[in-house]
């Protein structure tokens, strides 16, 4: 790919990536970090800053192609996947990255979502879990927890929520991660192993809504339960957690369940070793599912299998096209078929 | 106006109108007519008729299936009011058809379908050959289905693969009558059915069988010869719209050095531009089918962001789900070409029929101050140059232009004079480039009001768009109320200034008229043939077709002022009409309007204008 050169060279800083314009977030709302995060991990790349697009849909999140130096489209509510899946195949060569929330991707652009994710377009999409909609003021979203009371659900909501990562791999997707707002290096890491990654990328990030819908993360980020109740899945290595390490992840059956290393004989050999790049999703599926209290919710990248790129296959037929077609233009073209001459 | 010249009348045009089941083959057989009428150098013009399903119950009026021809020594600007000929492979098809026949008409069946089963299911009470309904016209009663049969009884064939090629009967029969050839139909056969030998084998013995039988029958006392059109020099094919857009679309993007992309969802009638593009990765076109009507716009408003020729075809209800992102194409001051072809609406409405109900929709039917310029096609052929033009204007002018045509030209055909692609108007979008030290995203073409178009990837332009107000010249989000009115008023003027940039309206007929009657898109062929008439008969009329909606061509209002009744003939209730009452109140305005699904006919047309004349 041309656009993957020595970063060395290229010697890029956070500061390429700032932009001018005033960050209208609310103080303490979770997106400033994973913005910070972002503009981290951009030059760290080896990707042009020219090559960079951002591209939104609509929501708190959504503002975000307006706080980053690069080319950027704000686009209406729910289809920056369509906005992506044109810019990504219309040009190759730019760096997609496609910024957007529960509201925007699980509800009015749970289309265009599902979609994405089956056509594997190489686009980066973040996805801000705040399981809230905040920039309306506070109404449940298809994330919120069966039960909340928010504005338009005051008696409690009576819908069951998607699971983002349950939805993507349902959806045929290829990549899925997920990070809390909380630890930038998390967020860093694993931006960049999406970035890196051919293909539809999807991180899910458990934001917090300072406002509307505050700590709704808290058993998983906050200091004092994060240990018991989040572990870090990582390619190759056992799944151990808490505070010690001294908990881990066994297939019990056909079902996941939490043990403690040296009760009832069981070692660290017993553990499930995390493996993203299997094409079968089930393991993965019951991973992104698994959620405190009776289970750490797992992070890192969850899932990360190869596939041809939606760009790749199209392009690919247009060389083969140019090279086998009779048509080298159009006048060719107007003149094919069935055609006759008045003299 | 006929002369007899042995046994072969000669005759200045002719219609035909094939018909039969949705599965006997009469959009082929008509289409292999078009062919041979081309080679034999008359000017035509056809029109497909068929079902919204893709298999009705067979034998049921709903399930008929008809396609018509009208074939000229002259201009053909129509496909024909009502059918000199009428070949009915079945009693429904008979039944459907009786209306749009001439009263002396030549009626060709295929005596072995009018059996008592088929003639109920028709909805027949008695046997319509034999009841004396007929009588007037010519009728040619003959057992098409049994000669098909005897026709291949020495190939290794089925009867009811043998069957299929009954339409090759009725063909051979036409052929017979208007005095044709049948060679280039033969090597179509050779052609299409390469693979299978026996089935073009059994097409040629069939269509052979057809023409003898019609040579033989004492029936046929005269055929009729129809001599070549006076076409100008040059090579000529039969396009239909829906081609010709594709193709008009592919040359622009040829012209202007882009990449096309189309992203759209599969909508009767507008699928077939989808299809013809997607076959054309040779030439860079990206296509994609889309999740939604809503997905196919916004991929494409990512795609002209990121630099293409940006297209998304659609139909009336597929243009209502596109709405807010034609809002934002607006906003983001972006190239987009939107192509609505009408369909009978509301809702899903007539899906199959042709109307010209979307007009209001285009120009009002979003929220905010969202304009577009918005143009329409007037024929078959003319859909290739609209495409084209609309490709032009949305990237000189950088705001979406929405092309109007509908399901009669788009399914229609006629003759196409090929042009060469080169001498087409040059297009030349506003590209900055590298590094451009004075580029702003919202800095204004002095002429146009244009804004300039940068391409992520290109050097030192980065910038961010949206579907949030603008500040003009800087592009920063601005919430501020004075920015928020001029940016209106920019965007409108943007619009309205392209009427620096297209051809005046002009008007045909006799410009000293009291009487000017007024159309737009799709009409054009049957309002100019009224006109036309009218004009040889005596009759002083004026005629002005618009093209060009908004802007308005900058002569439209001097042109009006010049006469004293002016008649607006819309298939809608009255769109256009309204929309000219609304920019031009200082005029009266006529109305005749139909809404049908069906195109206005030259007989009924010719009525209301000397109704007006005499008035």
């Amino acid at each position: 790919m041309e656009n993957i050169i020595d970063t060395s060279k290229l010697e890029l800083t956070k500061k390429d990536f700032e932009s001018d314009q005033m960050v209208k977030w609310c103080p303490g709302c979770g997106d400033h970090a994973i913005l910070k995060s972002v503009e981290s991990v951009f030059p760290e790349l080896g990707i042009e800053k020219d090559d960079f697009v951002v591209v939104s849909g609509i929501g708190c999140s959504s503002r975000f192609p307006y706080y980053m130096n690069t080319y950027g489209i704000h686009g209406i509510h729910g289809r920056a996947a369509a906005l992506a899946t044109g810019i990504k195949l219309a040009n190759p060569k730019l760096s997609v990255w496609m910024i957007t929330g529960d509201g925007d991707s699980m509800a009015i652009g749970g289309n265009h979502f599902i979609h994405v994710a089956r056509r594997n377009p190489d686009v980066n999409i973040l996805l801000f879990n705040n399981k809230i909609y905040g920039l309306t003021k506070g109404q449940y979203s298809p994330t919120t927890p069966k039960g909340s009371k928010t504005k338009t659900s005051p008696q409690g909501s009576f819908e069951i929520p998607f699971n983002p990562g349950e939805l993507v791999m349902g959806a045929k997707g290829k990549f899925f991660a997920r990070v809390v707002d909380t630890n930038i290096k998390m967020m860093t890491e694993v931006f960049a192993e999406a970035a890196k990654h051919k293909g539809t990328s999807i991180v899910e990030i458990l934001a917090n809504c300072v406002i509307f819908n505050n700590k709704i993360h808290g058993l998983i980020t906050s200091r004092e339960t994060k240990d018991e109740n989040q572990i870090f899945l990582e390619a190759g290595k056992p799944m151990k957690f808490g505070k010690d390490n001294e908990k881990g992840i066994i297939l019990n059956g056909s079902q996941l369940e939490v043990v403690t290393l040296g009760e009832n004989g069981i070692t660290e050999d017993d553990l499930l070793v995390h493996n993203p790049t299997i094409e079968d999703s089930g393991i993965h599926i019951m991973l992104a599912n698994m959620a405190p209290p009776e289970f750490p919710a797992a992070l890192g990248v969850i899932r990360s299998v190869k596939a041809p790129t939606l760009e790749e296959s199209v392009w690919e037929s247009v060389e083969h096209e140019k090279e086998v077609s009779p048509y080298k233009n159009v006048d060719d073209l107007l003149r094919s078929g069935s055609t006759w001459n008045i003299d | 106006m006929t002369k007899v010249k042995n046994r072969i009348i000669e005759l200045k045009n002719a219609v035909i109108r094939f018909a039969g089941d949705s599965g006997d083959g009469m959009q082929l057989t008509g289409s292999l007519f078009s062919d041979s009428t081309a080679f034999a150098g008359n000017d035509f013009a056809t029109f497909p008729d068929y079902p919204a399903e893709i298999r009705a119950p067979q034998g049921t009026v709903a399930g008929v299936s008809g396609f018509q021809i009208h074939f000229g020594s002259n201009d053909i600007h129509t496909s024909g009011d009502v059918a000199d000929v009428l070949v009915a492979m079945n009693p429904a098809s008979l039944k459907a058809n009786m209306n749009w026949i001439t009263e002396d008409a030549i009626i060709i069946v295929d005596s072995d379908a009018f059996n008592e089963k088929n003639i109920e299911k028709a909805g027949y009470e008695q046997n319509p050959l034999t009841d004396g309904s007929l009588n007037g016209h010519i009728l040619l009663s003959g057992p098409i289905s049994s000669m098909t049969k005897s026709a291949v009884s020495e190939l290794d064939i089925d009867n009811k693969s043998a069957q299929k090629s009954k339409n090759m009967f009725a063909l051979g029969m036409i052929l017979y009558m208007f005095n044709r050839s049948y060679e280039e139909i033969f090597s179509f056969f050779e052609t299409k059915f390469a693979s299978k030998p026996i089935i073009v084998k059994a097409n040629k013995l069939v269509l052979e069988a057809g023409y003898n039988y019609a040579d033989t029958i004492e029936s046929f006392v005269n055929t009729f010869k129809v001599e070549p059109a006076p076409l100008v020099k040059g090579q000529y094919r039969n396009v239909t719209g829906n081609l010709a857009t594709s193709w008009g679309l592919l040359a622009a993007a040829e012209r202007s050095g882009l990449n096309l992309f189309c992203g759209s969802y599969p909508i009767t009638p507008a699928t077939e531009i989808l299809q013809e593009l997607s076959k054309h990765k040779q030439f860079t076109a990206i296509s994609l089918q889309a999740e939604d009507e809503i997905a196919g716009i916004v991929s494409t408003i990512g795609a002209s962001f990121a630099g293409a020729l940006p297209v998304t075809t659609t139909s009336g209800p597929g243009l209502s789900l596109k709405s807010e992102a034609l809002g934002l194409a607006v906003i983001t001051e972006l190239p987009l070409v939107v192509v609505d072809v009408q369909r009978g609406g509301p809702s899903t409405g007539l899906p199959t029929k042709s109307e010209q109900s979307d007009l209001m929709q285009v120009l009002f039917g979003r929220n905010g101050e969202a304009p577009v310029i918005t143009i329409a096609a007037s024929s078959p052929s003319d859909c290739f140059y609209s495409a084209y033009e609309a490709a032009k204007l949305t990237l000189e002018h950088m705001t979406p232009v929405v092309l109007l045509t509908d399901g009669s030209l788009a399914n229609g055909s006629e003759v196409f004079k090929i042009p060469n692609v080169k001498d087409l108007p040059e297009i030349i979008p506003p590209l900055v480039k590298a590094n451009d030290p004075d580029f702003q995203p919202y800095s204004r073409d002095e002429k146009k009001l244009s804004r300039p178009w940068a391409v992520p990837g290109t050097k030192g332009l980065r910038h961010r768009i949206g579907g949030l107000e603008k500040e003009n010249i800087t592009g920063n989000v601005s919430h501020d109320t004075e920015n928020h009115e001029l940016m209106c008023k920019i965007r409108e003027e943007k619009v309205e200034r392209v009427a620096n940039y297209i051809d005046d309206q002009d008007v045909f007929g006799d410009e000293n008229a009291d009487t000017l009657v007024v159309s737009w898109g799709g009409t054009h062929g049957v309002m100019l043939t009224a006109v036309e008439q009218l004009l040889t008969e005596g009759h002083s009329i004026a005629f002005a077709h618009f093209k060009y909606i908004k802007p308005l061509p900058k002569n439209t209002e001097e042109i009006l002022s010049k006469y004293k009744k002016i008649l607006v003939c819309e298939i809608n209730l009255g769109q256009f009409v309204n929309y000219l009452r609304m920019r031009m109140p200082q005029f009266s305005y006529q109305q005749y309007n139909k809404i049908q699904g069906l195109p206005f006919t030259v007989s009924e047309l010719k009525k209301e204008f000397i109704a007006l004349i005499n008035k």
